[in-house]
């Protein structure tokens, strides 16, 4: 009863407050109301920008990169599997083929690293940690994530570069294998933190039957634990590739640039963020040139929304199966 | 089995057990330890070049003051545009969303742009902002692409936060006769405004050391104070990444010293903002 005299203008004063202007008060239920509407129009709005920027982003990257990929004489399926990028020769090619296998090359090494790492260390923090230990180490993960890109690149070409240049006896610190040394610390918050909570939120009755069965920590911790937060941590691995893909300064500053078409790990690299970042403040603003990196923008659009999708979808999954 | 094998093989786990705790646990240490290492390392490089004049100088007389400037209002320029519309955004999510697959698809974007790479952020905005919209290279440009790279992080933590205050608040402020906005307004919105704040900080400070996005967008390896939003800036990462990679590295204590700076700025903020969201929790209870 009292929220409908609230609500509607119709009765208002009617039935409380004889001394009150009527008047008055309808007006500002009146007024409650329009604002109510507007502001509604506006959030509701504003819920929509994520998908009205992330189409956003594929249109102008594909109406870019049209011009080069429409090209008759290097565009199309020659740019994926060409091996050479004389971008302002006449006539042009556009072969990125070997930007593509710089950018396996390095996510491979990054990976290579922090997944085992990563998830280890996440299999620690959620099972044998103590609540200490999990507070502490935390906060500096979260220290890890928000340290800059370029510090992260400041300390490949300083440090992370020259030490594995010694250990191999290299005759150049800036290396595929270096870029993704550095890459796999940028991997590892992603990968520690996503997995540990698919772990945590393991129902703890899962848990303490493997114990009560006569398990150890460990053997809970395997046959249990990890293969119910399996989907978890398959996410994990999924975003932190997508982070190692996408990172562009650690790259541009350690991984060397030279654009052969090789798979050692010892030799430079130049992945696709690499190309975008080093040649685009080069290129005559809506010409081929430019149009060909929007073709690799979009490449790399492509690839991290597959990643981030797969490992959304079985985030979901995943949280379905433990709300029960 | 007989209760020898039975010991045995209990024997057998309990040696797994420590094993694999030492492993693990070795795995975690050195991941503590290589944060401290960076930590460490970037101290020991970047304290003896910070100075006074370091910090309010020109370049030429050796100081980064005008970097600093352009990332501060690079960052204050992104917190215009992202905080009003993520703000926006996570309190439909979380108050007015209906349940199904509409909602869902929103999530799904928001995930999805929390996944797409910097420097594609950084095309979009040269292609948008620059080209299209003709803001040409920009502090204008540049913040408003980078805040289309931190709307996901505001959001979600916006909408985590209003998801903690409790049902009742809402229920009681209805009841009394408010409308749905002023009982967000009033009651919602205050309560969550410490992990609101919190969230919004830490995107920000990503922004701050981003550099991608702005490469093609906003900076300049060497240009004035700016004086007004269309004016092309200096930033701290920026300078930090042509400083490193100049030939020869010239100058390492410049390249350290902003290295320093923009860290401990970004960690600083996210402290104190940590700090003020545990003591504003402390405050309120339900």
């Amino acid at each position: 009863m009292l929220v409908s005299v609230g609500m509607s203008s119709d009765v208002s004063g009617a039935m409380d407050e004889p001394l009150r202007d009527r008047g008055g008060r309808a007006s500002r239920t009146g007024r409650a109301r329009a604002v109510e509407a507007v502001v509604k129009a506006a959030i509701a709005g504003s819920g929509w920008i994520a998908i009205v920027i992330l189409t956003a982003i594929a249109a102008f990257l594909a109406v870019n990169a049209w011009p080069a990929l429409s090209s008759s004489a290097a565009g199309g399926w020659k740019m994926l599997t060409g091996s050479l990028w004389y971008p302002t020769a006449s006539p042009p090619e556009f072969g990125f083929l070997p930007y593509i296998v710089s950018t396996l090359r390095v996510t491979g090494v990054a990976l290579a690293i922090a997944v085992p790492v990563g998830i280890a260390a996440a299999v620690f923090i959620s099972e044998f940690a103590g609540r200490r230990f999990k507070e502490f180490s935390k906060s500096v993960i979260e220290f890890m994530a928000a340290v800059p890109s370029v510090v992260y690149g400041l300390m490949g070409v300083y440090v992370v570069g020259p030490a594995i240049k010694d250990l191999f006896h290299l005759p150049s610190a800036l290396t595929a294998l270096s870029a993704g040394v550095v890459l796999s610390f940028m991997a590892l918050p992603t990968i520690i933190s996503i997995s540990e909570d698919a772990m945590h939120a393991v129902p703890n009755d899962l848990r303490m039957g493997s114990l009560a069965l006569g398990n150890t920590r460990w053997q809970t911790a395997y046959k249990v634990i990890v293969p119910a937060a399996g989907s978890g941590i398959f996410a994990s691995v999924m975003l932190g590739m997508g982070r190692a893909i996408g990172e562009t300064m650690v790259v541009l500053m350690v991984a060397g640039g030279t654009m052969d078409l090789t798979w050692s790990l010892t030799a430079s690299a130049r992945p696709l963020t690499a190309v975008i970042a080093s040649e685009m403040g080069e290129v005559v603003q809506g010409g081929l040139h430019y149009s060909a990196l929007f073709v690799i923008g979009l490449t790399l659009f492509v690839i991290t929304f597959a990643a981030n999708l797969a490992a959304d979808l079985v985030l979901e999954r995943q949280r379905k199966r433990w709300r029960r | 089995m007989t209760r020898a094998r039975a010991r045995a093989r209990t024997r057998g786990a309990r040696i797994v057990e420590t094993v694999m705790k030492i492993v693990t646990g070795a795995a975690a240490a050195s991941v503590m330890l290589s944060a401290f290492a960076l930590l460490g390392y970037l101290l020991y490089r970047g304290l003896p070049s910070i100075s006074w004049s370091f910090l309010t100088s020109m370049p030429r007389d050796g100081g980064i003051f005008p970097a600093i400037v352009g990332t501060f209002w690079l960052t204050v320029g992104t917190a215009v545009f992202a905080l009003p519309i993520g703000i926006a955004a996570a309190i439909y999510l979380s108050e007015y969303a209906p349940r199904g697959a509409r909602t869902r698809l929103i999530r799904l974007s928001i995930a999805n742009m929390a996944g797409v790479p910097s420097i594609v952020y950084g095309l979009f905005g040269l292609a948008v902002f620059v080209m299209f919209f003709g803001f040409k290279i920009s502090m204008l440009s540049g913040a408003l692409t980078l805040a289309c790279l931190t709307l996901p992080v505001i959001i979600t933590a916006t909408e985590e936060a209003l998801r903690q205050v409790p049902q009742d608040l809402r229920q009681a402020s209805l009841a009394l006769g408010a409308t749905r906005w002023r009982t967000i307004y009033k009651v919602v919105l205050p309560a969550a405004a410490p992990g609101i704040v919190t969230g919004s900080i830490l995107g920000l400070s990503r922004a701050a050391g981003e550099t991608a996005p702005v490469l093609f967008t906003a900076v300049f390896f060497s240009a004035p104070l700016p004086s007004s939003p269309f004016d092309k800036v200096m930033a701290l990462p920026y300078h930090i990444y042509i400083m490193a990679t100049q030939p020869n590295r010239p100058q390492p204590a410049i390249v350290w010293g902003s290295a320093l700076v923009l860290v401990a700025g970004v960690t600083v903020i996210n402290i104190v903002a940590a700090a003020w969201r545990s003591r504003a929790r402390r405050k309120v209870t339900w």
